[in-house]
């Protein structure tokens, strides 16, 4: 009886992952494809790779969409960190639904009233205050990173929970400030949870197509904006070529990250166990 | 629960009877060399045992000895890597745990927290078909014998850790299984309310004369409730019997150290007769008598187990006798209400602890520290054990 | 006299102790409801006014006339969704699309996700990190590799016809089912993370207590499993459902023509037609409808992260 559920489950697993993974393969494969048509295996080549870094508007796109990246992911770490602290330490406090409202909600509200709603915004802050002047690249990131925001705040937040308060309360028995706690015992603890929000916030940013298609204005075209409006018009190998170096580079990212994040956990325990004497 | 009285005095006939002693007797549960591997790691190791109807029996081992284990593939959830198990005379291995006459109480309890104490109970109940009526009247007999029937419609989380216990029991019990399994089903309960329980335990099994199968680490709990206890040590049994012939005859050294407290004295055998035997100890100084053969090759090492109540304290070196009596200094007094233990340190250097009963309040202690005193015991009261 | 007088940092440190606290919540605070909050106060004043040709292109709501305020709300915006019965149609189309995409998404992210449950240390570390993978790398990209698959002439075709299983092309893309196909795609990890969380801290032992009371294996899973992992079935739900209502990017490419959804409906109204106010009563219209599962999302996400409550 175990057998025929563990068979299933194995049979779900396999089915559901290649699922996941054999459109990606696809893209990769056929960039490597010498002929234009999807379907047709022509020989091996790298010649896409060579056109889209021709394609100037392309590797503008590109430039935009990372500098807007960087700077939404750092200022979305900025104002996510504070609000996932305030979620898991701070107990109860007025308007705190209010403020878990405004968290939970970007997570899943449609990009398109998100995008529409802020480019109101801007226009309407323009007529009342003349800032921001016109649209562009401030207004991406502003839109960026309030919804980066919400992501950096709920993957902070669930680190803190997943860690007792007695480290901090302890060494708050000891005499240390608030602040001083924050970031001699808290930010280190919460370190790999920072790192991951920022990576999420950056990789949220470069992909967003919806939000940006709204409040971008001219000079401020990003790679998304650009790649979908070639998309629309039918598979291109170039976009293939440009899928792959983007999935590749994203995937070492995240490995990179991870292994990362798991030396810096073992060290973690490494130190607890020298600490409480326990051998290991 | 009319039968009731009828069951007590049927258990109460058997339990006198001592089917373990009797060679016609049939084994409920059967242990066939059980073995259990976990990669290469033996939690049980090549275990045979038979448990009989109407048997409150209990495994009793340190932790990570494997009890969890063995009680588990009785269950069904584990399989033995080889081996056999049998219960009532039937081959359990191609038997899934919910076709299997037992029930268990979880360590943990595992009550499903999504539904009432009632419906908890009566989950087993429905399984199996019965009546709407019939569920509810077995169901609330069942909480009144546990003493829940206030509490039927609370969640699990809303019950104190006592009162999860007893459901827990109630719903283990309510199918009247054939067996039921109890892994340390008083872990989490303090001391008082533990000791409480067991007595409940016991009564309940008495009541409906079901074979439980317990597994503690608690010797004393298994003392005070098993009509038989294995003790476990690294996947294997090293003694199975009565808590009487456990605590006075143990057969290793493991045994008597598990059970209670006890001097073991290290010696070699020189003289073994019929009637009686010598052993020579240069851990004690001397020669101790036995009142009774020992059977073993002269020159053996062996060790002599002596229980700290059973050694006796003068002041004097006693007339009567010489034999096994020993000087030496108090050197430790620990004072435990009922009794009082004293640490004797012989001339050899080894530390023998002493138990004495308090029986009036107003006793000035008997010695003090340093005091000069004869350590010596009755020749019956050793056991000789050779591993 | 120095000694009395504290020095500039414990005065910091007295200011941080009492201000602090504010300070820290002040400052996301302010960020989300300027940028989050606010913007829909204005979409619901901009659903109100009339188009115009204009910088910007909308009426205003309040005008100064003659010393006075002159207010100009307009209803008829709204008249216009509810007369015309291609707005009703995206509406109900883009419920009844999301719904059976989430379903699906279900149906196959739950064995997944119990599957990883009951796999064991790496292997299990593994599986999750699978999962996110595809998270993380681009969402274009990935409903982008699907034209080349579900296309007319794209690689399934063109392995169908290859194979002599079929002479004609079959039509997938710009259909519905390419719709389904894609939303199920792309939110797949969205639903298989909390079902994973939540069948991941299931105790093991209330199955086996199940089993042990004469359950079978498939009624365990129903009366035990199922009703423990509702949480996860919800939340996970709702991070499909909600934003697959409004989605625009996977019907634009991979529906037809006729795929009506509501995010197409509002981009259309707002890049095409220009009209600002129509597309704000859109977004109102979707936001009426999404109110009561996005406030559900943030209770159950509330209760996660506070389980003492
Ligand atoms: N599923 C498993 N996989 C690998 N090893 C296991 C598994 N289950 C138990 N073990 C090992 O088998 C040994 C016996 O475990 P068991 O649970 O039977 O101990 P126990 O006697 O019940 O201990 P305790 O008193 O602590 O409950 C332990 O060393 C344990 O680590
Ligand atoms: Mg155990």
């Amino acid at each position: 009886m175990n057998g025929k559920r563990s068979i299933f489950l194995m049979s779900a697993l396999c089915f559901g992952f290649a699922f996941l993974y054999v459109p990606i393969m696809l893209v990769i494969i056929y960039s490597f494809n010498e002929g234009k048509l999807v379907t047709v295996w022509a020989g091996f080549s790298t010649k896409w790779y060579v056109e889209l870094f021709r394609d100037d508007a392309m590797i503008d796109a590109a430039w935009n969409s990372l500098r807007i990246g960087l700077m939404s992911a750092t200022l979305a770490l900025a104002i996510g960190t504070p609000a996932g602290l305030v979620m898991s330490r701070f107990g109860r406090f007025r308007g705190r639904t209010m403020f878990s409202g405004m968290i939970a909600a970007p997570l899943v509200m449609p990009d398109v009233i998100t995008g529409l709603s802020l480019l109101l915004l801007f226009v309407t802050m323009e007529q009342l205050v003349g800032w921001p002047a016109g649209r562009g690249m401030t207004t991406i990131v502003i839109a960026h990173t309030t919804f980066c925001a919400a992501y950096v705040a709920v993957v902070v937040q669930s680190r803190l929970s997943g860690m007792d308060t007695s480290i901090e309360e302890a060494a708050m028995d000891l005499g240390a400030k608030p602040t001083k706690i924050f970031f001699l015992i808290t930010l280190p603890m919460i370190l790999p949870a920072l790192m991951a929000g920022w990576l999420l916030s950056f990789t949220l940013s470069l992909d967003d197509l919806v939000i940006s298609s709204f409040v971008a204005g001219p000079g401020s075209t990003t790679l998304p904006m650009k790649v979908f409006s070639s998309v629309r018009l039918g598979v291109s190998p170039e976009i293939n070529a440009l899928a792959t170096l983007i999935i590749i580079a994203i995937s070492v990212l995240i490995i990179i990250a991870s292994i990362l994040v798991m030396r810096s956990e073992r060290q973690r325990a490494r130190q607890v166990q020298e600490d409480t004497g326990i051998p290991g | 629960m009319s039968q009731g009285a009828n069951q007590q005095d049927a258990q109460i006939c058997v339990q006198t009877s001592q089917p373990w002693n009797d060679p016609d007797g049939v084994p409920f549960i059967r242990f066939e060399k059980v073995t259990k591997k976990f990669g290469d790691f033996y939690a049980v190791d090549d275990v045979s045992l038979d448990i009989y109807r109407h048997e409150l029996f209990a495994l009793l081992g340190g932790s990570g000895c494997g009890k969890t284990t063995l009680l588990r593939m009785l269950a069904g959830f584990e399989d033995p890597t080889e081996g056999k198990i049998y219960i009532d005379g039937v081959d359990m291995a191609n038997v899934p745990p919910y076709e299997r006459p037992t029930n268990m109480m979880f360590q943990s309890y595992a009550l499903f927290p999504h539904m009432s104490v009632e419906k908890n109970v009566a989950f087993g109940l429905h399984q199996d078909g019965y009546s709407k009526s019939e569920i509810k009247e077995r169901v609330a007999d069942m909480l009144a014998l546990v003493q829940m029937s206030k509490f039927a419609t609370r969640k699990p989380h809303q019950l104190s850790g006592g009162q999860r216990q007893r459901v827990a029991l109630a719903r283990s019990l309510v199918k009247q299984p054939k067996v039921l399994l109890l892994d340390e089903p008083l872990g989490a309960l303090d001391k008082k309310l533990r000791e409480q329980t067991q007595f409940e335990l016991v009564n309940i099994q008495e009541k409906l004369g079901t074979t439980f199968v317990m597994v503690t680490h608690d010797q004393e709990e298994a003392m005070t409730m098993a009509s038989r206890i294995a003790v476990m040590n690294e996947g294997v049994i090293k003694q199975i019997g009565t808590p009487f012939e456990l605590y006075e005859y143990p057969n290793s050294r493991f045994t008597a150290n598990f059970l209670g407290q006890v001097n073991l004295i290290e010696g070699t055998l020189v003289d073994d007769d019929e009637k009686y035997a010598i052993i020579q100890s240069d851990d004690i100084g001397g020669e101790i008598y036995i009142d009774h053969a020992v059977q073993g090759h002269e020159g053996t090492t062996l060790w002599v187990a002596l229980r700290p109540e059973r050694l006796r304290l003068c002041t004097e070196k006693p007339e009567n006798t010489t034999r096994n009596c020993f000087a030496g200094k108090v050197e430790d007094i620990g004072y435990l209400g009922g009794l009082s233990t004293y640490h004797v340190r012989l001339e050899t250097g080894k530390r023998i602890r002493v138990s004495e009963p308090n029986t009036h309040r107003h006793n000035e202690p008997r010695y003090t520290w340093d005091d000069q005193v004869w350590v010596t015991w009755e020749t019956g009261s050793a056991s000789v054990l050779n591993q | 006299m120095s000694d009395i007088k504290p020095t500039l940092k414990q005065r910091f440190d007295r200011w941080m102790i009492r201000h602090g606290r504010v300070l820290v919540i002040g400052l996301p605070y302010l960020w989300l409801f300027l940028f989050f909050l606010v913007p829909f106060l204005i979409v619901l004043k901009i659903s109100f006014a009339t188009a115009q040709y204009a910088q910007p292109p909308y009426s205003a709501l309040f005008q100064w006339v003659d010393e006075g305020v002159n207010i100009a709300i307009n209803f008829g915006n709204y008249l216009f969704l509810l007369s015309d019965s291609l707005y009703i149609s995206a509406y109900l189309n883009s419920i009844r699309i999301a719904a059976i995409s989430t379903v699906i998404t279900l149906l196959i992210g739950y064995p997944m996700a119990y599957g990883i449950a009951r796999a064991k240390g790496s292997t299990r570390n593994l599986l999750l990190m699978l999962v996110i993978l595809p998270f993380w790398t681009s969402f274009l990209i990935r409903v982008y590799a699907w034209i080349g698959i579900l296309d007319r002439e794209g690689l399934i075709n063109a392995a169908l016809m290859g194979l002599h299983i079929i002479s004609e092309p079959l039509i997938i893309r710009q259909t519905e089912v390419a719709v389904y196909i894609g939303i199920v795609y792309t939110y797949l990890p969205f639903m298989i993370l909390p079902l994973y969380s939540t069948l991941e801290k299931m105790d093991g032992s209330l199955l086996e207590a199940a089993l042990d009371l004469g359950c079978k294996p498939w009624k365990a899973f129903a009366t035990i499993t199922l009703p423990l992992s509702l949480p996860g079935i919800l939340a996970g739900s709702l991070l499909v459902f909600i934003p697959a209502v409004g989605e625009f990017v996977i019907p634009e490419l991979l529906g037809g023509p006729n795929t009506l959804m509501i995010g197409r409906t509002l981009w259309n109204e707002f890049f095409s037609n220009r009209d600002w106010p129509i597309a704000s009563s859109v977004a109102i219209a979707m936001l009426i409808f999404l109110v009561v599962p996005i406030m559900y999302f943030q209770h159950i996400q509330g209760k996660t992260e506070d389980p003492g409550k």
